[in-house]
């Protein structure tokens, strides 16, 4: 049976907007472009510490999004939280599923922090590192690990917090010495560039465990009992 | 700009556009609330394609950085939004019944 809101009007109104989308998309990129951004951004990557443009996009010319971003998620995992403590969690895993987590968790941490250091010159960064360490945690979570490897409440609280902490507090210290919010002085700049990294994937890693975990994290003495 | 990169830009962002589109009418149309958010993921996932495609300059031109920080953004409050999502939803679930 033929609906005709569902078959007929709404799919040709899309094919509509596919056509507008793709004369549009086809003029941008084969337009006059002008002055692009690429350009500007490619030139001034060595000023920016990091010789990998986006990292430097990401951490230095655009540090601004980046300290948002870090807000937006810890805003996310606020709401999860605030809706409730977390499930009971998955059973126990047989022996195969137990030890394949035990190698690979290791496996994980290492090349998250392997993906940090790249970051500063190749495809890498804070958040394909904190993502690493979010599928960790994820995968602790599937193999019966009630609060997936992160610490009780009150330590975990400090932690998802620390990336936007770590990146609003350099933000602030050099504006007070002079350079101006996130302005990152020339010798400087990989080393800060580094410290806010760091923390913000140990923040994000922990913040996507925990927001898989669907809830607020079970207390401590649970843990202990389930472990 | 060749015509070797523009006919990869154009595949690229067009397979964009119809992830957008098919995203979009799997939104308009099915009612469940799981449905509807993995349909805005995969539009998600098509603009993320666009913006790539706009990015790509060639295999030997390093890309275009600026839309590649947006892809990276976006993915990250993408999966926010979404584990947001799902935890409202698993919520209405528990008090629906």
């Amino acid at each position: 049976m033929i609906r005709p809101l569902e078959h007929i009007v709404i799919p040709s109104g899309l094919i509509a907007l596919g056509g507008l989308l793709g004369w549009s998309l086809f003029l941008a990129i084969t337009g006059e472009t002008g002055d692009r951004l690429a350009e500007i951004a490619l030139a001034r990557v060595p000023d920016s510490g990091v010789s990998n443009p986006v990292t430097s996009v990401l951490l230095n010319f655009r540090a601004y999004d980046t300290l948002l971003e870090l807000a937006v998620l810890l805003t996310a995992l606020l709401g999860i939280w605030s809706l409730g403590a977390a499930g009971p969690g998955f059973q126990k895993a047989a022996s195969v599923l137990e030890g394949m987590v035990a190698g690979f968790v290791p496996l994980l941490i290492l090349s998250a922090g392997y993906m940090l250091w790249v970051g500063a010159y190749a495809p890498g960064g804070a958040f394909q590192a904190g993502a690493l360490l979010g599928a960790a945690g994820v995968m602790l979570a599937l193999a019966g690990h009630r609060n997936a490897g992160l610490p009780s409440e009150d330590r975990l609280r400090p932690l998802v917090a620390l990336g936007v902490f770590v990146f609003a507090i350099t933000g602030v210290l050099l504006a007070v010495v002079g350079g101006g919010f996130l302005t990152y002085p020339a010798g400087l700049a990989k080393w800060l560039i580094l410290i806010i990294e760091t923390a913000a994937t140990l923040s994000i890693g922990a913040t996507l465990a925990a927001a898989y975990l669907g809830g607020r994290p079970a207390p401590e003495h649970a843990t202990r009992e389930s472990a | 700009m060749t015509s070797h990169v523009l006919g990869t830009q154009l595949l690229y962002g067009g397979s964009g556009i119809l992830l957008v589109l098919l995203g979009l009418w799997s939104f308009l149309v099915h009612a469940p609330l799981l449905r509807k958010l993995i349909a805005i993921n995969v539009m998600g996932a098509g603009v993320f394609h666009l913006l790539v495609a706009i990015a790509y300059r060639g295999i030997d031109t390093p890309p275009d950085p600026v839309p590649h920080a947006l892809v990276l953004t976006g993915i990250v409050v993408a999966v926010s939004a979404t584990a947001l999502a799902l935890a409202f939803g698993k919520r209405l679930d528990r008090d629906g019944d």
